[in-house]
């Protein structure tokens, strides 16, 4: 991997997390799956990282190799997972559990499952805090109400007590953000949080999420199909075509500008206002499917589905590489990075 | 750190036992006659167990109570029949009601805790098959077939052999052949727990392996076996009285209902039927109410059939 670090606008800092040249691979009777292949990015402290792609796209499986909990058959084949000075790909499970939950926490997509249907919400909240502090029974308790008030759950000292099937979805969701930001991890991985909610509170929802990260300094990975959602909150977004960053960038230059065509495709996707007043565009799709991930055509796994598509495309791996500077004229140069032969250069 | 500390207020909740009365379980059991019936008998089998040698007039196992005189007398409504021993006695003139009074308590205990034998080793198997999966669930679900492959009484046989008999060899035999049933449903829905996401939740927020299976598996994979452990139960119960009828069973110094039935089959054709049959009663009666409660809490505690 030869892309360089990527420093966020402005903010020349050391990344907290530093993920360099990650290969998980999947070693099934039909061959391997390569999940994630060859991935690299930085997440500055305080950043939003939108991470996007389509479903089976490998997406979740970062966030797992991040956790280090890919499970047989599968398994980080390669590369570094830079994380507060420690390489997390080569940490014992003893220290990844200590860093689980207190350093990195993550949320996942399914509110209905996400929660113990034995547990009180209260029970469920200070289990993490009696794992990773030393806080008596009765500061936990405090805390777990203090935190169920800042996620929005109204009556906190009764709601503790109550069980996950008295909530509805997306008070289930709050809770389990409650969950995941009440040990101030310092990373938090969301996986489609939002994907399983009603559309009227996934705004909400992720309005919450970014002022909770906020507040308390916390970096987001944002996993997440929907490029909307992403580019209202992301400061930089990476693009992940079958286990492959195919664009990564900052989130408006990405929007603005995006150079892929499979980028370019995502955003002709999303349903624009001027759609609902006189269907005046007809909403574009990518023709085709994700490929069979094991069985990848040799060249730009997004060749078959690219109107761009030439020759050289469908015999090469275009590598990942930053191009001219995108020239908005604010700040430093903001670093925009593509993998295509044929990068689109003209704005949409 | 929010600037108003929210107030925590003690909140008032009714006890368990009170809410258990109010809980749709106990009011769906209250209409359910076969229910009430099948607790009824196992209600009545418990006191009988407990209290029966108190009250039942000797003790059939102390030699120095029987009456070799009063050997073979019919129950008490026929000819000959003393109301001293309301069903009869048998050839060395041991009240068959103490003696089935007596019996039933080894049934119900071997029946328990062949049980609690089984679940415990089965449910441990189970949760590590499911949890752990690969080749150590490959493994264990292996053995679990090779087990259902041989009949219990087969298993009693070899042990019998090997090490004589005992009330402890029988319990091995039935622990031996019914963890089956329990690793197989565990693990079923273990690995169907796992799948969600609070098990996930779980992994990320650091908590140990252990902790994980202990605190959110187990407690959520444990409802079908009640109904398992109930049913089988009666299952024991009766495996047991067949391995005791076949000699491999119990020892004659602590008869089952089963062997007593063994004990009167010899003379069963001779007309002293009464030696046999009413232990095979009690056998039959005790394994319809354990089925019958079995049956309710499958209903009732199958959220499919809800």
């Amino acid at each position: 991997m030869t892309e360089s670090s990527m420093p966020r606008p402005g903010n020349v800092t050391t990344p907290l997390l530093s993920v360099k040249g990650l290969r998980t691979w999947f070693h099934t009777f039909g061959g391997i799956v390569k999940a994630v292949d060859g991935v690299s990015f930085d997440v500055a402290p305080g950043e939003i990282m939108g991470l996007v792609g389509e479903s089976g796209g490998g997406k979740s499986m970062i966030g797992f190799s991040i956790m280090g909990l890919i499970d047989p058959p599968g398994r980080v084949e390669a590369g570094s997972i830079e994380f507060g000075g420690r390489d997390l790909a080569r940490l014992g499970e003893d220290e990844m559990r200590s860093i689980r939950g207190k350093e990195i926490a993550m949320i996942f997509q399914d509110p209905m499952t996400a929660l113990n249907p034995l547990y009180t919400i209260g029970n469920q909240i200070e289990e993490t805090l009696a794992l990773h502090t030393t806080l008596s029974a009765r500061e936990r308790r405090e805390k777990a109400i203090e935190m169920l008030h800042k996620v929005g759950i109204p009556q906190p000292e009764q709601r503790l007590h109550h069980y996950p099937h008295q909530f509805s979805g997306g008070m289930r969701q709050r809770v389990v953000i409650a969950i995941a930001m009440i040990a101030r991890p310092r990373l938090l991985i969301a996986d489609e949080p939002t994907t399983a909610l009603d559309v009227t509170i996934q705004a909400q929802l992720l309005r919450l999420m970014r002022q909770q990260v906020e507040e308390s300094g916390t970096s987001l990975i944002l996993i997440t199909h929907d490029l909307a959602a992403v580019s209202q909150m992301a400061d930089t977004i990476v693009v992940l075509y079958c286990g492959r960053i195919v664009e990564r960038g900052p989130a408006g230059d990405i929007i603005a500008r995006p150079r892929h065509p499979y980028t370019r495709g995502l955003i002709d996707s999303i349903p624009h206002e001027t759609d609902i007043d006189g269907a005046k565009r007809r909403l574009s799709q990518i023709p085709g499917n994700v490929p069979d991930i094991r069985k990848l055509p040799p060249g730009c796994a997004f060749a078959p589905r690219c109107p761009r598509a030439s020759g050289l495309c469908r015999m090469q791996d275009p590598v990942l590489s930053e191009r001219e500077g995108t020239g908005d004229g604010q700040g430093p140069r903001r670093l925009h990075a593509t993998a295509c032969h044929h990068p689109l250069t003209v704005s949409p | 750190m929010a600037s108003s500390r929210p107030v925590i207020s003690a909140t008032l909740r009714p006890s368990r036992l009170r809410r258990f009365f109010a809980s749709e379980f106990f009011h769906n059991y209250k209409r359910n006659l076969s229910a009430v019936l099948g607790s009824l008998i196992v209600f009545l089998f418990l006191a009988m167990v407990t209290a029966g040698p108190f009250i039942v007039s000797q003790n059939p196992y102390d030699v120095a109570q029987l009456d070799l005189m009063a050997a073979f007398k019919p129950p008490v409504w026929l000819e000959g029949g003393s109301s001293e021993f309301w069903l009869g006695t048998d050839g060395q003139g041991r009240d068959v009601l103490a003696s089935i009074v007596y019996g039933s308590r080894i049934s119900l205990v071997i029946g328990l805790v062949a049980m609690g034998g089984a679940c415990l080793l089965g449910t441990t198997l189970g949760l590590i098959a499911g949890f752990y999966g690969g080749r150590l669930d490959a493994f264990i679900m292996r053995i679990a077939d090779i087990q259902l492959s041989f009949p219990s009484v087969l298993t009693a046989l070899f042990l019998m052999s090997a090490f004589g008999t005992g009330l402890d060899k029988v319990l091995i035999a039935l622990i031996s052949v019914g963890w089956v049933v329990y690793a197989r449903t565990v693990r079923g829905s273990t690995l169907r727990e796992t799948q969600k996401e609070y098990v996930q939740a779980a992994r990320v927020s650091g908590l140990p392996n252990r902790r994980i299976i202990l605190r959110h598996v187990l407690p959520n994979v444990l409802t079908p076996l009640i109904v398992v452990a109930t049913i089988q139960v009666g299952t024991f119960v009766l495996i047991e009285a067949s391995l005791s009828f076949l000699g491999v069973g119990v020892p004659v110094t602590q008869p089952s209902l089963g062997l007593l039935i063994k004990n009167g089959f010899d003379v069963l054709f001779s007309g002293l039927w009464w030696v046999s049959i009413f232990p095979g009663l009690f056998i039959m009666l005790l394994v319809f109410g354990i089925n019958l409660l079995g049956d309710f809490l499958r209903d009732e505690l199958n959220p499919r059939l809800k």
